[in-house]
């Protein structure tokens, strides 16, 4: 090229051009990406499904390289991941598990979870179908988080949904706190908007992109955070590791201090306290998909200052107010309810109070599996 | 090199060599390179070596140079003045990094904060003590070259040694007051040394069989640490790097365009297409949670090329700021990918280190065997200087038992090849004559040779040979 132009200074003008014209087009491409937002389609091509088989659950993880899954906050690319996102048999009767980091499964194997052991059961429905779990858990507590799940449930045809929850997704004033919620802001406005949550669209926790967080430049994590969990599928493919399954864990606490406070809610707890309009807008989404609500089980404690808490995340007087709102609520609202607190004994549990052993998820399966089929 | 690295490379390379002509081209180069050496060593977990080791390397720089400096007919006052300049321009740069300790927001080129400066002039003088005391031993006295080489082949096998590197990083925490019961082998991470130790040997040995051009210091100090070769070479020689540096620089467009381009294709071999293969790539952990014959040759497959796009990466990043700076840097790779056989593989994969050893190690091998008296069959001359050479080659990259498969792997291939080419030359010519069954061969051939490397590549990705065994014979279906 070069070669064939002696004239230095027309060289010069020629690297001038090609360096301008390069510019103008990546400024360009910054700017058409910026307006036609093409995340979310981009999030959906996904090897997951196609070249290797879906994930188990949704992508979680913060040592990568370990456990061969991330975190990230494109909901689309996270749902192009999994499972779900497959086919479904003529005769599968899919049942939805959505909930926090006890759902997905904090030191447990696939195999081992919820969805893992109720699917392993080998449950029938009334009329032949083959009961197949699949694990929409992830792992922060909030039940607006799980909102956002459900706001997209209806693409992968569920025939029933269970929803586990626990007193530390309910408080009103910490919905917004979830990382997954921050980063969606159009999404969870929507939700907002169309189910009528008794929160703020301009609260500051949102995070929202700029334009210029909009370009290809101010989504360059998030576009790598996709193209990594697609080639961390060749991992999950050829290992089937999804998380570090350490040899060792720190057990969860058993004694505490006599410390009775639950963020800086005052006894009695009142309805207001909890986010019960996002469970009614859960079901509102749910629509002509049945669904179970679960008071998922959580560890009790028989240590020090247990007549104040029942564990580390609950002083009693609270969960005690929560059980019986919930049930008042459920009631009233007409819901299929599960409390299922104490279903579990307390050596049955990990490294929090709400994490089970591969043995208590067998039994909670097992209790759970009982409701799922019940006509 | 980071991407702030690159950036801040690709401006300065130019900009410096356009402002500053002549020998102050020269002097500045030593200056930016210097500096590159302390802000591209890596941090280490023995206190201030990311400081110390470059001011080593600095050392031994000066004193190759003392001890290959060129013979003048004025000696004294020549000599001298070639020495001090430059030598006052390193000592000037190492200190105003030391200081950089003083002044917190500069303090910045290290990886950790420097050592105190009482710390740092001492060593300063007695490095100058034992450059000035070889001064006056060479270029008479030849014998400190042997031991400048013994010593840097030495310190490459303390390095690369696990058992010799942990307990040279035991000894060092000890000098530093840490505690040497964590030490670990991979402690020590000593930017460039491999690359700098054999620019060392190189001129080293031609000045022992005199073919070394005459270097200034700073020129000889601008060729061994050449900042964009620093950290992935490739090892260029100084005859020809000098060439480069004594030529007056202008920037042509065609240079620009030139290295820009290798610039923008190795950023994008370097942290797009291989930092997005290491993902998947073959390793010592996956290798063992791989359940699957069809996914372990994925890995295997991620890890061939993973290994090439990096290296080429980095190779394009250093020939493009060189092209920037004024310098045609030699190639280190041409497509050895699409070669037809493992000489022609190993004609165009790290050309550089393999010319090294070529000039270094097999050719004086090979003729010393060709003239004892007794002389060995050709094979087995042939036989015996690709296989050490390739072990040699190596072990340059660690020394351990899988490294030199990995060598022993390629020079039986070589071999083999050699032989083969040998036994087969008078029907080459025939199959030549006709286009496609030549075609068909090539493209045979050249997937043989594919995968002869690939699977060569299991011993250089893991990290013992049990393992390594065991993957090869699940790659090829036996305990799968």
């Amino acid at each position: 090229m070069s070669q064939q132009t002696p004239n230095t200074g027309t060289e010069w003008h020629y690297v001038a051009r090609v360096i301008i014209k390069a510019a103008a087009l990546f400024i360009l491409l910054n700017v058409v990406y910026a307006l036609l937002d093409p995340l979310p389609a981009i999030g959906k091509l996904s090897i997951y499904n196609r070249l290797v088989p879906g994930r188990e659950r949704l992508p979680f993880g913060e040592t990568p390289d370990q456990s061969y899954n991330l975190s990230l906050f494109q909901l689309d690319a996270m749902f192009a991941s999994h499972e779900v996102n497959g086919p479904k048999a003529e005769d599968e009767y899919r049942v939805l598990l959505v909930g926090d980091s006890s759902v997905w499964g904090i030191l447990l194997r696939p195999e081992e979870t919820l969805a893992g052991q109720i699917n392993a059961l080998g449950l029938t429905t009334s009329d032949g179908k083959r009961v197949r779990a699949y694990n929409l858990g992830y792992p922060t507590i909030s039940v607006a988080k799980d909102l956002l799940i459900l706001a997209r449930i209806d693409d992968y045809r569920p025939d029933l949904v269970v929803w586990l929850v626990t007193l530390e997704a309910m408080p009103a004033n910490k919905q917004l706190s979830s990382p997954i919620v921050q980063h969606n802001p159009d999404a969870m406005r929507a939700l907002i908007a169309s189910t009528d949550l008794d929160m703020d669209t301009d609260d500051p926790a949102f995070i929202d992109a700029g334009f210029l967080g909009r370009t290809i430049v101010g989504q360059r994590r998030d576009l790598a955070d996709v193209l990594r969990l697609n080639l961390y599928g060749v991992m999950w493919a050829a290992t089937g590791i999804d998380q570090i399954y350490p040899e060792d864990y720190t057990p969860l606490q058993k004694d505490y201090e006599p410390d009775d406070s639950f963020y800086d809610l005052q006894p009695p707890l009142m309805h207001d306290d909890l986010a019960f309009d996002v469970l009614a807008a859960g079901f509102e989404l749910a629509g002509d998909v049945p669904m179970i609500l679960v008071n998922e089980p959580m560890f009790i404690s028989s240590g020090q200052n247990s007549d104040i808490r029942y564990n580390f995340y609950y002083p009693q007087w609270a969960y005690d107010d929560y059980r019986s709102l919930l049930a008042a609520e459920a009631e009233q609202q007409g819901w299929r309810y599960l409390d299922l607190w104490d279903a579990v004994p307390p050596t049955e549990y990990t490294n929090s109070a709400i994490h089970l052993t591969p043995e208590g998820e067998a039994q909670l399966a097992a209790l759970i599996g009982e409701a799922i089929v019940e006509p | 090199m980071t991407l702030t690295h690159i950036l801040i490379f690709t401006i300065a390379a130019p900009t410096l060599s356009l402002i500053f002509k002549g020998r102050w081209r020269g002097w500045l180069l030593l200056v930016v390179s210097t500096v590159a050496l302390f802000w591209l060593q890596p941090g280490m977990p023995i206190r201030q070596m990311d400081f110390w080791l470059p001011v080593i390397t600095l050392a031994l720089v000066v004193l190759v140079w003392i001890a290959t400096r060129p013979k003048q007919e004025e000696p004294e006052q020549r000599d001298l003045r070639l020495l001090l300049v430059p030598l006052a321009i390193l000592i000037s740069t190492v200190l105003i990094i030391g200081l950089t300790r003083y002044i917190s927001p500069l303090c910045c080129i290290t990886a950790n904060r420097p050592p105190d400066m009482l710390l740092i002039l001492p060593v300063l003088a007695a490095i100058t003590l034992l450059g000035t005391g070889l001064f006056f031993i060479t270029p008479k006295h030849r014998w400190p070259m042997v031991v400048l080489i013994a010593f840097l082949l030495g310190l490459l096998v303390i390095i690369k040694t696990e058992p010799l590197a942990l307990a040279a990083s035991a000894a060092l925490r000890s000098l530093m007051a840490q505690s040497a019961e964590q030490a670990s082998a991979l402690d020590i991470r000593w930017l460039g040394i491999s690359y700098i130790a054999f620019r060392l040997i190189h001129v080293l040995r031609d000045r022992q069989i005199g073919t070394l051009p005459d270097l200034t210091l700073d020129e000889f100090a601008c060729y061994v640490l050449f900042f964009p070769t620093l950290t992935a070479g490739p090892i260029d020689r100084a005859e020809r790097f000098v060439k480069d540096l004594r030529a007056p620089f202008s920037l042509s467009a065609e240079a620009a365009f030139e290295g820009g381009s290798r610039i923008v294709t190795g950023l994008f071999k370097k942290f797009v297409l291989a930092d997005a293969l290491a993902l998947f790539a073959l390793n010592g952990t996956n290798a063992t949670q791989t359940t699957s014959t069809g996914w372990l040759w994925v890995m295997l497959y991620a890890y061939a090329f993973r290994i090439f796009f990096d290296f080429a990466g980095l190779s394009d990043i250093a020939i493009g700021l060189g092209r920037l700076a004024g310098f045609t840097i030699p190639e280190n790779f041409d497509r050895p990918y699409t070669k037809p056989n493992l000489t022609a593989f190993w004609n165009s994969w790290h050309i550089t280190l393999a010319l090294w050893f070529r000039a270094y190690y097999f050719n004086p091998l090979s003729r010393a065997m060709r003239s004892k008296a007794k002389a060995l069959p050709a094979w087995a001359m042939i036989g015996i200087s690709q296989l050490t050479t390739m072990v040699l080659i190596g072990l340059w990259h660690g020394v351990s038992w899988n490294f030199a498969i990995w060598g022993a792997w390629h020079g039986i291939g070589l071999f083999i090849h050699n032989r083969w080419a040998n036994f087969t030359r008078a029907q080459d010519k025939a199959i030549s004559a006709r286009p496609r069954l030549r075609l068909a061969i090539d493209i045979a051939t050249t997937l043989l040779t594919f995968h002869y490397v690939v699977l060569g590549w299991v011993w250089f990705a893991l990290p013992d040979m049990g393992l390594s065994w065991q993957v090869l014979l699940r790659l090829v279906g036996i305990q799968g």
